[in-house]
């Protein structure tokens, strides 16, 4: 093995250090005991180690035992913030996906005067920042009263996006046409086809984008930030933002805050775990999201 | 190109729309059952994208507080866009994180790359490195918050084993951009240099053997070859991660919320604290629209670099 190979196999093996010790961390630090950890910063085990974090964050210990491991006391309640992001990355995914889908079949296979203009127009949209038009649709959902709601969270995202017509699109394009001809001769309309033979067909790239639309919605912020405040509504991400402001500035809740935080990432790595091969091929694939 | 010839729904169409027999008559086509199928998504392109587009354009020459109707008021906003210190400052902390976070992460992702492409294949190495990825933004914000503080963080801990003093890397105005922007090349490395990876598996192996035959280093080949090859690619990588740099939020909402003073206010955090805290919504979409544009500049700029010269490999 020649000197440069040496070096690459070490640079690569120090990356997947790098990459992978903050997920350490988090889980050592989530099973620790806070009032003991400023004595410890260096521990590379669990310090005291406990489920204290993990009841306190998921409100399963009372406010005194929660004080006594370093807690600040505050309400807080994960199960039900897990709940919310279930709810709105399971729907947001499902009818984003399914919409795209109909919209990508009338892109790929119908024939309508202006379809590529209209569609041109859909990929426009891509390079409008999200906050652009972040701010009227925040006004208009305002103005619907759906502030901290449901329906208001997932409404702007639960009929397409750019991207995920344009993925599908892509798909529905390299079918082959004769089994959709057959099926035509036999008689079958659109929705048949579509239905019966477009969708079947394209299991794998749907769950693809159904699995990236679901991290992402999973992972967002910024919307459920500005409509979503209040708790029966509250998704993981705007909890733990709460979570961190809540937390005493003298000596934070540490152990409670990466608790919490593993709980977020946490579906996402099982997930990830469970799809890794297709997700890390999708990136060569799609190119580029 | 046009999908209008008028082609029943048989065999005909079977090669296709390049092929369809021109001379046909315009028609409708498929455009009922097309309808039905684009509705929904047209429905929320329309509501959600279209209108929203042309109401924030709209609200940009407006005053606007969200308690009463929006009041004209011509281009004052983007005048006092011209005097806001606020405004520049954002502008100029964001383009430092860009420039800092591209560069480190583009370069890195690029090493990555090459030594993924030279040693393993492997499917694991991909997945482990793409995970930060997939962890929302929030979680990578607040885990690394807490490897970085000052006083307990396992990061200051390390730097006082190497002898170092503890550096304040949230509360210290010279690192906290630095900090946020590494922070960000830790999640956006792996992906980059996945796609950097794909990018490099397009280059045909005779490319390199005939360098080799000319006894060209792999240093050599890497700057002669490997790079300008890769040119296309890495100009769509730049145009798409710089467009997701400059929108920076949701890492200095969770960890220094714009401080310390305004070290870290970038843009999209002062037009979020403009809109929402001072409900200045006419100003806040003024910004927007000026992001906006900024954003069309740079990518099209890049684009027409890459453009330049569409591939070397001719």
């Amino acid at each position: 093995m020649s000197v440069g190979r040496t070096v690459a196999w070490v640079l690569l093996f120090i990356l997947l250090i790098v990459t992978l010790f903050p997920f350490y961390w988090m889980l050592r630090t989530a099973f620790s005991d806070n009032t003991q950890l400023p004595g410890h910063p260096g521990s590379l085990l669990p310090v005291e180690s406990t489920l204290g974090a993990f009841k306190r964050v998921l409100g399963l210990s009372t406010i005194e035992e929660a004080q006594a491991q370093g807690g600040s006391g505050a309400a807080v309640n994960f199960w039900l913030y897990l709940r919310n992001s279930l709810v709105v990355a399971t729907i947001t995914t499902v009818c984003q996906v399914f919409f795209s889908a109909m919209a990508a079949y009338a892109f790929a296979r119908l024939r309508w005067p202006g379809r590529d203009k209209v569609f041109a127009l859909f990929l426009a949209a891509l390079m409008v920042p999200p906050i652009f038009t972040t701010l009227p649709n925040f006004v208009l959902i305002k103005n619907l009263g759906l502030l901290n709601s449901f329906a208001g969270i997932i409404l702007p995202g639960a009929f397409m996006t750019p991207f995920a017509i344009f993925f599908l699109r892509q798909f529905f394009l390299g079918i082959n046409r004769e089994l959709e001809e057959a099926a035509m001769i036999d008689g079958a309309g659109h929705r048949r086809i579509f239905f019966g033979l477009i969708i079947p067909m394209s299991g794998a790239p749907i769950a693809t984008l159904a699995i990236l639309t679901y991290i992402n919605s999973w992972n967002d912020y910024f919307w459920p930030l500005l409509v979503g405040q209040q708790e029966n509504v509250r998704v993981l991400t705007v909890a733990l933002g709460v979570f961190r402001s809540q937390t005493p500035q003298g000596g934070p809740d540490w152990a409670g805050l990466m608790a919490a935080t593993l709980i977020a990432a946490l579906p996402m790595i099982i997930l990830f775990l469970a799809f890794a091969k297709r997700i890390t091929n999708s990136i060569g694939f799609s190119g580029i999201k | 190109m046009t999908a209008t010839t008028n082609a029943p729904p048989t065999r005909k169409r079977s090669h296709g729309e390049q092929a369809a027999p021109p001379g046909r008559r315009r028609s409708l086509g498929d455009l009922k059952v097309a309808m039905i199928f684009l509705a929904p998504a047209t429905l929320g392109f329309v509501v959600f994208y279209i209108w929203p587009t042309l109401r924030g354009a709209y609200l940009s020459f407006t005053e606007y507080s969200l308690l009463s109707a929006p009041k004209f008021n011509g281009l004052a906003n983007y005048e006092r866009m011209l005097h806001d210190s606020f405004f520049w400052n954002a502008l100029v902390v964001t383009v430092e994180y860009v420039v800092i976070n591209i560069g480190v992460q583009t370069v890195l992702a690029v090493g990555i790359a090459m030594v993924m492409y030279r040693l393993t294949k492997s499917i694991t190495v991909r997945a482990v490195i793409l995970a930060p990825y997939l962890v929302a933004n929030v979680v990578v914000a607040l885990v690394w918050y807490w490897m970085l503080d000052f006083q307990v963080g396992i990061v200051n801990q390390g730097l006082s084993w190497l002898g170092i003093d503890p550096v304040a890397f949230f509360g210290d105005s010279h690192w906290a951009i630095p900090t946020v922007a590494g922070i960000n090349v830790w999640r956006h490395m792996g992906y980059t240099a996945l796609l950097v990876f794909a990018g490099l598996q397009t280059i045909p192996a005779y490319v390199y053997e005939a360098a080799e035959v000319d006894g060209s280093t792999e240093w050599k080949t890497f700057w002669r070859i490997t790079l300008p090859l890769l040119r296309p690619v890495l100009v769509m990588v730049l145009v798409v991660t710089m467009i997701g740099s400059f929108q920076i939020f949701d890492t200095v909402a969770v960890t220094t919320q714009g401080g310390p003073i305004n070290a870290t206010r970038v843009i999209y955090y002062y037009i979020y604290e403009r809109a929402f805290t001072r409900f200045d919504f006419g100003y806040a979409s003024a910004m927007a629209l000026v992001l906006f544009a900024i954003l069309a500049v740079v990518s099209l700029v890049q684009l027409r670099l890459l453009r330049a010269k569409e591939s070397d490999l001719a």
